[in-house]
């Protein structure tokens, strides 16, 4: 019967989310693999290169896979000084401290603000919503002068929280916070209020645990955000012993430093790497719980 | 009356002081301040002083540089870049939704994973990928094919620079819009689909527009808009590849790039406030027709 339903129609419906293999799908596997291959192939390569000996990084003609892997780059790494006498380990320990206060930071701000844009009652509630949506489309990099110049008169500059105040005026994270926030559910929180509970124990006790998928959404954000940021260290920060392991990575590529090209190329490989792998560990772990805070994202 | 107030409304302000005020610090004030300089001259060690228009007047009638290469490459770029991504990822977005569970989560991570490098830690790996030399990978692969019989230094020459800033943007590009167009997808309803198939749907496309797209117009906007700030954010790329600003001949410059060239290597603060400003309103611009196109009644 239902062959035949189906041969009488000449258009068989999409499948979405389908519980298994089926031979309509082979079409969707061979558009994506070519281009996933290609979009694996940077990424392939940096785990390749920070584990090539010099030999290998400058072999012609050149070879993508590494051959002899070894972890010299990574011992020579922090082995280093950086050319001001800053140890390497210093700038890692830096990032990790920024980042790790930075998502802390980043969540209170943003569940409270959420909180109170979603739950709470009061006259600008919608307005300044709208006012954050708005903002979705601010772009950091416009404003760099002007930033530098309210830095400058805050006198934030060389300070360990130029790092992570302005990482946290985040509006995608609030916004996504809000949405999902008005997930919860009104009766939930009438009925702690009923039960003598105050507006703190509400958020902590009741509305924190039950937007856990937002708040790791959030901590992604925040941490590709402060985690990759080279630009704070080079604007704002002249003391060395301040800046992060981001910002290191770029005076080793960078022509313009004088840096020594050759013994860089290894170094800058591995500490390619170990940017990255902190990134994808991240969301390797949190992937399902940012899939179901998507799709509370729209704009409505 | 004031405690009525602080009753009522208060604790509301309370939760939400935090934000507002990095809000107000960080993100207001800067471009209240973007849009006041831009009429001023400010060269940072005389005070500002106030010329009208003139900045936008000589951006429009005398900064060569800006109508002849930053505004075109600007335009070039976004428009590949924004739109071209946005519908890149809605397509893949598409297509991941059709498979099975597993399968599409190892995927969409592939998808995903570019975006969590940035620009300036990638630059060693485009500069080796791209090196100029014969001993550069994509020479060395062209070469042994002989499709070139010369290498070809990508990063420097003009022709080159701008394809290769828009393929590593794009690269990068599958980021937060990307995962929520495929979430809204996955949350369609099945029997909608049924029931237009029912009511005469004929191709996938019509499928596409008729089904798909109205039913997860929130996430397409939300999509939309993290494409266009995406596609002007990124304008960085063309320095960090080339490794100098000016790009060479300016084949990379874009707007972001002569707005730190004034800014901060000209010290013109005033000129480039006008800039961004003009940047702003660009966003602004894209951001609007987006909204025209999905905004929910």
């Amino acid at each position: 019967m239902r062959r035949i339903l189906r041969r009488s129609y000449s258009f068989r419906n999409s499948m979405i989310n389908p519980a298994g293999f089926h031979p309509s799908q082979i079409k969707f596997y061979v558009v994506l693999l070519p281009l996933i291959l290609f979009m694996l192939l940077p990424i392939v390569f940096i785990i390749s290169s920070a584990f090539k000996p010099l030999s290998e990084l400058f072999a012609y003609p050149p070879r993508f896979f590494v051959v002899n892997p070894t972890l010299k780059n990574f011992t020579d790494l922090f082995g280093l000084m950086s050319t001001s006498g800053v140890p390497v380990s210093r700038y890692l320990f830096n990032s990790v401290l920024i980042t790790a206060a930075s998502v802390a930071a980043s969540i209170l701000v943003s569940t409270a603000a959420a909180y109170a844009l979603s739950k709470k009652r009061f006259k600008l509630k919608k307005t300044l919503f709208a006012i954050n949506t708005v903002a979705l489309m601010f772009v950091p990099i416009a404003v760099t002068i002007p930033r530098f110049l309210v830095i400058v008169r805050l006198h934030l500059m060389d300070s360990f929280l130029v790092h992570i105040l302005p990482a946290l005026a985040m509006p995608v994270g609030v916004f996504l916070m809000k949405q999902f926030t008005d997930g919860v559910p009104d009766e939930v929180i009438e009925a702690a209020q009923i039960d003598g509970a105050s507006d703190l124990d509400i958020y902590w006790r009741i509305v924190l645990p039950m937007i856990k998928p937002a708040i790791a959404t959030i901590a992604i954000l925040t941490f590709q955000a402060t985690w990759n940021n080279a630009d704070t260290s080079a604007l704002y920060i002249n003391n060395e012993t301040l800046k992060t392991f981001a910002f290191y990575l770029t005076t080793l590529t960078s022509t313009a430093s004088g840096a020594n090209v050759v013994a860089g190329q290894g170094l800058a490989a591995a500490a390619t790497l170990i940017m990255f792998v902190p990134n994808l560990l991240m969301f390797i772990f949190l992937q399902s719980q940012v899939m179901s805070t998507m799709s509370h994202s729209g704009i409505k | 009356m004031v405690r009525r107030w602080l009753e009522k409304e208060g604790r509301a302000y309370a939760f939400l002081a935090p934000y507002a005020l990095l809000f107000l610090v960080f993100i207001v004030v800067p471009v209240g301040a973007a849009v006041l300089l831009s009429f001023t001259y400010f060269d940072t060690i005389q005070p500002p002083r106030f010329i009208g228009l003139s900045n936008y007047i000589m951006l429009i009638t005398q900064d060569e540089l800006f109508m002849k290469y930053v505004l075109p490459n600007t335009i070039e770029f976004a428009v590949i870049v924004g739109p071209g991504g946005y519908v890149l990822a809605f397509l893949l977005a598409w297509m991941l939704a059709q498979l099975p569970r597993i399968p599409r989560a190892i995927l969409a991570l592939i998808l995903y994973s570019p975006s969590m490098t940035s620009a300036v830690t990638m630059a060693a790996v485009w500069q080796t990928l791209f090196s100029g030399d014969q001993s550069g990978y994509l020479n060395s692969f062209l070469l042994n094919l002989n499709v070139i019989q010369q290498p070809i230094q990508w990063l420097q020459s003009p022709q080159y620079l701008m394809p290769i800033m828009i393929i590593v943007t794009l690269w990068s590009s599958m980021g937060v819009g990307f995962l929520a167009m495929l979430a809204g997808m996955l949350e369609i309803n099945p029997e909608l689909y049924e029931a237009g198939s029912l009511d005469g749907i004929r191709s996938r496309w019509q499928e596409i527009l008729y089904i798909t797209i109205p039913s997860m117009k929130p996430q397409m906007l939300f999509g939309a808009v993290m494409a266009i700030v995406g596609a002007f954010q990124a304008g960085a790329i063309g320095v960090t590849l080339s490794g100098s600003n000016p790009t060479p001949q300016y084949a990379g410059q874009l707007i972001v790039n002569h707005i730190e060239d004034y800014g901060f290597l000209r010290y013109e603060m005033g000129y480039a406030a006008a800039v961004s400003v003009v940047l702003l309103l660009m966003v602004l611009f894209f951001s609007r027709i987006a909204n025209r196109l999905f905004h929910e009644e």
